[in-house]
């Protein structure tokens, strides 16, 4: 949506409001350097496994993770944790229980097998996808390129809306609203979620507000795009590829055409 | 096939000749192969080798993504995201296939402008010109179609936009919306017709491919000078042309690889660049989201269905955008008959050539302000897009051929090729005669 204004950047620069198209978001998104971003990033296992800390402990009360199998939390390029740890997890969610001899509404432990269940007890959106689902950055002059080494924005995204709650509140048609510059329209349902020591982690990091924050945005991007590390490692492959056989077909081509051009260049 | 003059094709072993006696499959391969193709094309003239690579990507992609999508509105989505997590390279087949779509509209853009510019669509070349646009059009309605299928906000949202247009139509508008429907919304039968003609429409695309390729094969293809090979004898066409094989095989393969260099970039270090985020939120009928945006490359259209905000006689505005925009696609294809010069380069009129320049500026603009909420100046901008859009074919095309002066052109292709090459090395600081350094592949 954003590109062609890449084509028409040289012609209507100036025309371009930066942020034209801001979809979800009416503040300013900051920037956060996450290790997963430019054509080479990778996510950090110790990162991933904090956040997901965060998500199990603090947002799985109310928001449903319905895409993700538990079994990819066993996934190298992700979380990693061994088929024991996934066992265990999966164990901590009750999913339906869709067996011959189940009654409708009975629930089971999770398996491995299965996913994340759906939450949509008090109408909180799905994290599956989240990291996808809010434009961030839109730099230089709109174009949005800045992309290819900073990330889409969508982790961003959500580190700035769970750091940027003003701690102002108003209620409105019986719900409690919370004032927050990055949700658009500035104020959101969503009580603050994250306080100093809401998770203790398990490799020490002190859990500061920020540092959940990040972790877990880091967390819902391996969520939204868990092959993102095969997919960049595959690009890396595929450009020196494509660029090899480049060079040799323009050789070839140089060379095919030598004749042609020269025989022109003598009889003229 | 008829055309520009060249060799026969002679089966050599008996086995071919039993074959050509009973199938002539190796002289249509051979006449296809060896047609005799202007020396002096530049590199305007890949985009159809890149359109064909593109057209095959997506048939292939969408094959294997069909195997795996669900058209169902409560499954849609769901089976997307099941491609993209646990379908063997799902993401990499669905990332191609999506951004297949971008860089098939880029290269037919560039493949039009082309055509605009060296003026390709004028006499003989109509029909070649007709089924191109026919072409363009289709893609346009399996893009429109497949971008549908993921279910997301925006496939919902875009289709209930676009297919609404129709309700425009007088008095038949709402019956024929709700035939498109098959219901009285978008739906379950809309996602499941669309789904069924994004998988057939691509095929139609391809025999018009052939079709495409046939007329301009009898009519052999435009040049950079719009001077016409010479047909006298085999020879006097050899002059003016190189076999398509080897020459143009591989001079069009390098310049694939090098579209497909940034195709790489594109597709696996920002797949979801040219997206929207709002497709990664499934469709909800009760949510309407802030700005309903189309894909990029159906923006100048749909900044042109936005421009019509007034009523014009008993046209209402919203019927007057929909006529406006499919107008600006008819004018589009009507071009061979209004441009009335002689001249068929662009390269040779030199008032042509700001209007024309002035047309792409403005396919640009249109762009922009189709991706901008309509507010403040953008529905100014648009209707002037609008109206240089129509005026562009509908006035400067039919006057220009008569007030314009051309430049002289060259007489043959032969004296074009070489004047270009002298003029290269000379600047490359050698004289023509011993240019021998043309010759070596190492600069």
């Amino acid at each position: 949506m954003r590109a062609l204004k890449t084509l028409a950047a040289a012609s209507i620069a100036a025309l371009l409001p930066a942020g034209a198209y801001a979809a979800g978001g009416g503040g300013d998104v900051t920037d956060v350097s996450f290790p997963f971003e430019g054509p080479l990033g990778s996510y950090d296992q110790q990162q991933v496994q904090r956040g997901f800390q965060v998500y199990n402990e603090v947002c799985s009360g109310c928001h449903g993770l319905q895409y993700v199998s538990f079994r990819s939390l066993g996934w190298d390029s992700g979380p990693g944790y061994s088929e024991e740890q996934v066992r265990a997890f999966a164990a901590m969610y009750q999913v339906p229980d869709e067996s011959d001899e189940a009654l409708p509404g009975d629930m089971r432990e999770a398996e491995p097998s299965d996913n994340f269940p759906a939450n949509d007890s008090i109408g909180a959106p799905d994290l599956s996808l989240m990291a996808k689902a809010r434009a961030g950055f839109h730099g230089p002059v709109g174009t949005g390129l800045s992309q290819l080494v900073n990330g889409i924005g969508g982790p961003e995204y959500i580190y700035s809306l769970l750091t940027s709650y003003t701690g102002d509140d108003k209620e409105q048609a019986g719900s409690i609203l919370y004032e927050n510059p990055i949700m658009d329209g500035g104020w959101i349902q969503m009580a603050p979620p994250l306080y100093e020591g809401a998770v203790e982690y398990a490799d020490g990091t002190p859990a500061t507000e920020s540092q959940m924050a990040k972790d877990v945005s880091a967390f819902l991007m391996w969520t939204a795009e868990p092959k993102l590390v095969e997919r960049k490692e595959a690009g890396a492959r595929n450009f020196v590829f494509v660029a090899l056989l480049g060079v040799l077909l323009y050789l070839t081509n140089k060379k095919l055409w030598a004749g042609v051009k020269k025989r022109r260049a003598e009889s003229s | 096939m008829s055309g520009i003059p060249h060799e026969p094709y002679e089966p050599k072993s008996g086995f071919a000749k039993w074959v050509e006696s009973r199938l002539p499959i190796g002289s249509i391969i051979h006449s296809t192969l060896t047609i005799p193709t202007p020396k002096n094309l530049n590199w305007m003239w890949i985009w159809g080798i890149v359109l064909t690579v593109c057209l095959a990507l997506q048939i292939v992609t969408g094959i294997a993504l069909a195997m795996h999508y669900t058209p169902h509105v409560d499954l849609a989505f769901a089976s997307v995201e099941k491609i993209m997590r646990d379908v063997n390279a799902g993401w990499l087949i669905r990332y191609l296939h999506m951004n297949g779509a971008s860089l098939f509209f880029i290269a037919v853009y560039f493949h039009i402008f082309r055509s605009l510019y060296y003026g390709s669509y004028k006499a003989p070349r109509e029909i070649t010109w007709i089924i191109g646009i026919l072409i363009y059009v289709a893609m346009m309605a399996t893009a429109f179609m497949g971008y549908v299928l993921p279910w997301g906000q925006m496939s919902f949202w875009g289709a209930t936009v676009i297919t609404n247009l129709f309700s425009a139509i007088p008095l038949v508008g709402d019956t024929i919306v709700t035939w498109l429907w098959g219901g009285f919304s978008v739906d379950n039968p809309t996602l499941q017709r669309f789904f069924s003609l994004h998988y057939l429409l691509p095929f139609v695309i391809a025999g018009l491919v052939i079709v495409h390729i046939w007329a301009f094969h009898s009519t052999g293809n435009n040049n950079p000078t719009g001077v016409e090979v010479r047909r006298g004898s085999i020879e006097e066409a050899k002059k003016d042309t190189v076999p398509f094989w080897p020459y143009f095989v591989i001079k069009d393969l390098f310049a694939l690889a090098v579209i497909l260099l940034v195709f790489v970039v594109l597709v696996f270090f920002m797949p979801n660049y040219l997206g929207h985020p709002d497709n990664y939120i499934e469709a909800n009928p009760l949510a309407t989201p802030a700005h309903i945006v189309p894909e990029w490359y159906f923006l100048p259209f749909y900044a042109i269905l936005r421009a019509i905000t007034f009523d014009i006689l008993f046209i209402d505005s919203k019927l007057g955008g929909v006529l406006a925009m499919f107008g600006a696609i008819v004018v589009l294809a009507l071009a061979p008959w209004l441009d009335t010069s002689r001249v068929r380069s662009g390269r040779y009129r030199p008032t042509f050539k700001l209007f024309f320049w002035g047309f792409v500026a403005n396919f640009f603009v249109l762009m922009w302000a189709g991706g901008m909420p309509a507010e403040g100046l953008v529905p100014t901008i648009s209707l002037i897009g609008t109206i240089y859009w129509f005026a562009y074919f509908l006035v400067i095309l039919p006057l220009l051929g008569v007030i314009e002066t051309p430049l002289p052109q060259p007489k043959t292709i032969e004296e074009a090729f070489a004047a270009e090459q002298a003029e290269k090395s000379m600047k490359a600081g050698t004289t023509p005669v011993t240019s021998t350094e043309i010759a070596t592949p190492a600069e």
